[in-house]
């Protein structure tokens, strides 16, 4: 029988195989950051150990950083003193790390990719659950605990049961206006946050094959938030004319080698999935959240949800807790919801194309009075980019604030945090409660929807702005 | 790390569906390089409210928490295991648990037990009725039981069997260190690595 796209990765990478036990498997690129790494580098210290593959492991700053003033030193002495810890674990055991300042410092999983270090067929991990972003590429990625930061740091390998497999096929053409991140939220709301709970996830379909690596790694991103091991793109052409020139992607004949590999990985036409889920693009529409779980969605036509609206108890309490803690009525529609802040970035929604497709919605435009707009670029690069096709001057004239890579507000770490009882309309991936800072209050978003909200300060789509008078580089 | 074969103690019955590891701990509390102290951040915000279960006098403590489905989603932070762990807990019962939280609770020594949703609710109603309620977690036999309430719950044999011998998962993997050699042997040469660094 034919296999399927993540049990071909997952084969490829058995180190060792008993009945009874989970399979021992082989890691081929492992993300380091500070906030889950300083306790396993003392645990390789304390057993007198070293890491294995220091050439498979590579460690930036991004969760506990600031992104302004980024040439002073921290300003907090403990979030200091973690990012020093980084620096000296990555020297003391030989490790690349990309610091404040330098291009390819950011949010960990826009690293991998800009560097071309993250390929179809491998394995990838970071003690970070949004790791499954990587798994756009066709490779299995997944987050880690600390204890297995330490374990791969040392064996560059992972003890895993092998997971059931799932497929999300998308059929049909995304309507204009519909994102990424608005299908994600879509299927999310469906499935719920528990529907992808010891699955590997692979999408597919029209509507997934018609997407950008951008977009693709928005929706593998996500696979965590209805609780999936990891999220799956087979890569084809698109995944392979976004990787040709990038730095780390192999050359001359391996590159030749290498793209015969990973065609050889999609799913084969007799295999089968444990689980299938079919979505139909036209039916999706600009999609946010209104509660405080990923699972808690709707579309932005419609109204806040009245606990009553649901079928299960736990369902009912859930509705009334999170409409409590938001603030919110039931009943008011959507749109009618005013929002403080607007976040722009992250590893879900901080690339160079969320950049653009927020200042496309921006230009000639301002963000409304009562409201302020952070854009934090996912990574050193991309803010670079970004500058070098005046996607800054057009977030700066709106007058939103323009900022350094890391993952700023989407945890509330670092010093980009939501005051007690404010609002946000956030491209990030968790509305939890406080996940944004103490008290703040999470609706997530879409970058278009995000830019279109900064201009009217209420939850709204591009379509729902009146044309803009004067078009902006006349 | 420890051996875990039974514990007895008293349970807290925490009446919440999809308590993701924000919840657990929150994000500012995860600045600490060192690995223990992090009870401080336990339940964080929760914890600023008088009613919330942990405050009640007659949960002092506890030691097991009987929580809604959907236990330890989000994050993969281990300082939500470690945070539980400093706070006294050793045992968590759900009838689901975040995959990642599951994991590292089995790394860490906390026994994530996980049951059907009706033995929640039967535990919620014990211990509530009577805080003072024995909780005994068996694992050499993967039962719960708390006065009339006796249930299995389950744990893949695996992760069981660590927690019973108190084995370091690094040690047993090193300890394949031929297979692992023998692996790496047959990489793939268009593999990428990060070492030299190319710009």
């Amino acid at each position: 029988m034919g296999r399927t796209l993540s049990e071909k990765v997952w084969d490829a990478h058995v180190v060792r195989h008993a009945d009874g036990e989970p399979d021992l498997l082989y890691i081929d690129l492992h993300l380091v950051h500070e906030v889950t790494s300083p306790q396993a580098f003392d645990g390789l210290r304390l057993a007198n150990r070293k890491v294995r593959r220091p050439d498979l492991t590579i460690a930036t700053e991004d969760h506990n950083v600031p992104t302004f003033d980024v040439d002073k030193p921290i300003a907090d002495p403990v979030s200091r003193t973690q990012v020093d810890t980084l620096r000296k674990n990555a020297e003391d055991f030989g490790i690349r790390i990309h610091t404040l300042g330098d291009p390819d410092q950011g949010v960990v999983h826009v690293i991998g990719p800009q560097l071309g270090l993250t390929q179809p067929g491998m394995t990838v991990v970071c003690g970070d659950s949004h790791t499954s972003t990587h798994g756009a590429f066709g490779a299995i990625a997944f987050g880690i605990g600390t204890s297995e930061v330490e374990h791969v740091l040392a064996t560059q390998t992972l003890m895993q049961a092998r997971p059931k497999t799932m497929a999300v096929t998308v059929d049909g053409v995304l309507p204009d206006g519909v994102s990424a991140k608005d299908l994600v939220l879509a299927l999310i709301a469906q499935v719920g946050t528990g529907g992808g709970q010891g699955y590997i996830v692979e999408y597919r379909g029209e509507a997934i094959r018609a997407l950008s690596m951008e977009a693709r790694m928005t929706i593998c991103n996500m696979s965590i938030e209805w609780g999936a091991k990891a999220g799956m793109i087979a890569p084809d052409e698109t995944t392979f004319s976004y990787l040709q020139d990038k730095p780390h992607a192999p050359q001359g004949v391996d590159w030749e080698a290498a793209v015969e590999y990973w065609k050889s990985l999609a799913t084969d036409e007799d295999a089968t999935f444990d689980r299938e889920v079919v979505l139909r693009a036209e039916d999706i529409a600009p999609f946010v959240t209104w509660g405080t779980n990923p699972g808690q969605g709707i579309p932005l036509s419609e109204s806040v949800p009245s606990p009553d609206d649901f079928d299960t108890e736990n369902d009912k309490v859930a509705a009334e807790r999170a409409l409590e803690y938001m603030g919110l009525t039931a009943g008011t529609p959507m749109r009618e919801i005013h929002v403080d802040t607007v976040f722009l970035g992250s590893c879900t929604n901080g690339r160079i194309e969320d950049l653009r497709a927020a200042a496309g919605v921006l230009a000639g435009r301002k963000v409304a009075d009562g409201t302020r707009m952070l854009v934090v670029p996912g990574s050193g690069r991309v803010r670079l980019q970004a500058e070098a096709e005046g996607l800054d001057a057009i977030f700066k004239d709106a007058g939103a604030e323009w900022r350094g890579a890391g993952c700023s507000m989407c945890l509330g770490m670092n010093p980009d945090q939501l005051a007690p009882g404010e609002r946000s309309a956030s491209t990030s991936n968790r509305n939890f409660e406080g996940r944004q800072g103490k008290g703040g209050r999470t609706h997530l978003v879409s970058p278009l929807v995000a830019a279109a909200t900064a201009v009217t300060g209420t939850l709204a789509a591009p379509a729902d702005l009146p044309p803009v008078a004067v078009p902006a580089n006349a | 790390m420890e051996a875990f074969t039974q514990h007895i103690g008293t349970a807290a019955p925490l009446r919440r569906g999809n308590v993701d590891t924000d919840q657990i701990i929150p994000a500012v509390y995860l600045k600490r390089v060192t690995r223990t102290g992090f009870e401080d951040g336990l339940f964080a915000a929760w914890r600023n409210d008088p009613a919330f279960v942990l405050n009640q006098p007659e949960y002092d403590g506890v030691s097991v928490l009987v929580a809604g489905p959907d236990f330890g989603t989000g994050s993969s932070r281990e300082h939500a295991v470690w945070a539980l762990l400093d706070y006294g807990f050793r045992v968590v019962v759900s009838s689901r648990f975040g995959d990642i939280f599951r994991g590292n609770s089995g790394k860490a020594g906390l026994l994530a037990a996980l049951v059907e949703q009706d033995v929640v609710e039967k535990l919620w109603t014990a211990v509530e009725t009577d805080p003072g309620t024995k909780v005994t977690v068996d694992l050499e036999n993967k039962t719960i039981s708390a006065g009339d309430v006796s249930a299995p719950f389950e744990i893949d044999d695996y992760t069981r069997y660590r927690l019973l011998n108190g084995l370091d998962d690094v040690g047993i993997t090193l300890s394949r260190e031929a297979d692992i050699a023998a692996y790496e042997a047959t990489r793939p040469s268009f593999k990428p690595a990060t070492l030299p660094a190319k710009a």
